[in-house]
């Protein structure tokens, strides 16, 4: 039998949000794969333009239902770096904790799915019931379990009693007695190894070369995290490690997100110890002075940034959000490449996607002639862009040398 | 040692357990303190600036004048996305977030509620909607 070619998505009863992907298959092997993302873009970005900043806030953090906090936080450190904002400490330190939760809550949800993937309904059950600690936790800090509003501009809105404190640590001990039992499961148990290893293999330089992010990056050896290379909020107080694998598979990204997890319940403890007294928040001005800025931010699922530009008006002039899953999903095809088709469905979802969180305007790019659509090579894009800047902002990029590896 | 079936243990353990769900609507859950519901206003304490209508996220607060130095708050459920944004902004504390969060509705025009105000504005707004 000849080459044939499958289209999954962008609507298909397998796959949880909208995404293309088109696959050539050789009997079971995968020969090619195209990713195409863009079904379901919701213009956040051209909405934040038209609110004031703190609407703004509860719009962005529902770029992302999983990683609301990820989406305000990154987008508020942009515009109180705009502001020139100097928060007191103790905000830094509450943005932390409940980034740290989500965190948990976040690996937590995924090894569920992953199992869920796998057919392996059993982890699903149990990781997903001890979530649910994690979950209560957010909801008694924050007022409730998903978008937990927590963030303002210029601080937080709720304050930690010393008696919550109290309350949260012996869950953090319960939490971390599991996510052990997890680890010793994802280490030990051999069907879910011979399910997961050398499947959906990334090497080093791949992972390099496609600007892989977050655990999927760093399970293949890529030694990246935002919170250690350029600390925001209150990272720089705190001692952890950076867990990264060389298994270069699902399994190695098992292993990351569990890992990290318990470097997670470290820093959680660190903060609620070493938690500083003092005001919550400063007051912050409606109009942010004219200036731009760009946000780094470890969520989840890898490096998310956001870009900011002020005029001097209660209203971002412009606002740009790259989510992790953008970074990750180029990824993807190069994973499956000389695969198989059945490990598709745990292939995507180990890098953790979130396709909606990721969409943004498309623009494709056409050849004038043809009608076909196409794939513009590295060179020719990289032309375009050279005279793109050139003609609409007068900068000559064409004597910046790029590296030899492309 | 590996082997299959590492998960065993636990499974048998939790054939014993009571489950653990609850069985809503029977059971209900205290909702924490912080909880975000729906809103609550005190007419007596508004003064009118609507602020909290500039500020709200997704226009789902209208505050009207009613009367001399009275208001009335018009929310729509279906809008709001309870952030208690307008609870922080409001300068006079007009407005509070409750605990109750059971809002669902089969008619839609029973989603925008009119809070304090007095009944013959209240039967104008229904029968409008
Ligand atoms: S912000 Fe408060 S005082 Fe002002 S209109 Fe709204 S409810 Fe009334
Ligand atoms: S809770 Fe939020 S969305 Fe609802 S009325 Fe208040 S500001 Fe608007």
């Amino acid at each position: 039998m000849g080459k044939v070619m499958i289209p999954i998505g962008p609507q298909h009863p397998a796959l949880k949000e909208p995404a293309s992907f088109n696959i050539t298959l050789d009997g079971e092997k995968i020969l090619d794969m195209i990713v195409k993302v863009g079904y379901n873009h919701r213009g956040i970005e051209k909405a934040c333009e038209q609110r004031t900043y703190i609407q703004d806030i509860y719009l962005l953090e529902r770029v992302c239902g999983i990683c609301s906090h990820t989406h305000s936080t990154c987008f508020l450190q942009a515009v109180e770096e705009i502001a020139a904002l100097e928060l007191p400490k103790r905000a830094h330190y509450l943005r932390t904790i409940v980034a740290e939760l989500e965190r948990v809550h976040s690996h937590l949800l995924w090894l569920g799915v992953a199992g869920h993937e796998v057919g392996f309904d059993t982890l699903l059950m149990y990781s997903w019931r001890d979530r649910e600690i994690v979950m209560d936790i957010l909801s008694m800090l924050t007022g409730n379990r998903v978008n937990y509003a927590m963030n303002t501009v210029g601080g937080v809105r709720r304050d930690i009693s010393p008696d919550q404190i109290k309350t949260i640590l012996p869950l953090v001990d319960i939490l971390e007695e599991r996510t052990k039992y997890y680890i010793q499961v994802a280490s030990e148990e051999v069907t879910l190894i011979e399910r997961l290893s050398k499947v959906g293999t990334l090497s080093h330089d791949d992972a390099l070369k496609l600007g892989a992010a977050g655990p999927t990056a760093r399970a293949s050896g890529r030694d990246i995290d935002v919170r250690r290379d350029d600390p925001y909020a209150a990272y720089a107080d705190l001692s952890f490690k950076v867990i990264t694998d060389n298994h270069n598979d699902v399994l190695g990204r098992t292993l990351v997100r569990v890992g990290e997890l318990m470097e997670s319940y470290k820093m959680i403890r660190q903060l609620l110890k070493n938690i500083p007294e003092g005001p919550i928040a400063v007051k912050a001005p409606r109009k942010i002075q004219a200036g731009e800025a760009l946000s780094r931010y470890e969520a989840p699922r890898g490096e998310d940034v956001h870009y900011v530009k002020a005029n001097g008006t209660d209203r971002p002039e412009r606002v740009k959000v790259r989510a992790p899953t953008l970074a990750n999903v180029q990824a993807v095809a190069a994973m499956l490449k000389n695969g198989y088709l059945a490990d598709i469905p745990i292939v995507v979802a180990a890098i953790d996607p979130c396709f909606s969180c990721t969409d943004r305007m498309m623009v494709s790019m056409k050849d004038a002639n043809s009608r076909k659509e196409n794939f513009i090579d590295w060179k020719t894009l990289r032309q375009y862009s050279i005279d793109w800047y050139k003609q609409n902002r007068g900068v000559d990029m064409s004597k910046i040398k790029i590296s030899k590896r492309w | 040692m590996i082997k299959p079936g590492k998960m065993f243990a636990e499974v048998m353990n939790n054939v014993f357990r009571k489950p653990a769900t609850e069985l809503y609507p029977f059971v209900k859950t205290e909702k924490p303190d912080k909880f975000r519901g729906k809103l609550e206003f005190y007419s007596e304490k508004c003064i009118g600036c609507k602020l909290c209508m500039k500020d709200c996220p997704s226009n789902a607060i209208t505050i009207n004048k009613i009367g001399e130095k009275k208001f009335e708050a018009i929310i729509d459920l279906d809008k709001c996305v309870y952030c208690a944004q307008c609870v922080d902004t409001c300068p006079k504390k007009a407005l509070a977030a409750t605990k109750e969060f059971e809002l669902a509705q089969l008619v839609h025009s029973k989603l925008r509620v009119t809070l304090n105000a007095n009944i013959e504005v209240k039967k104008t707004t229904e029968g409008q909607a």
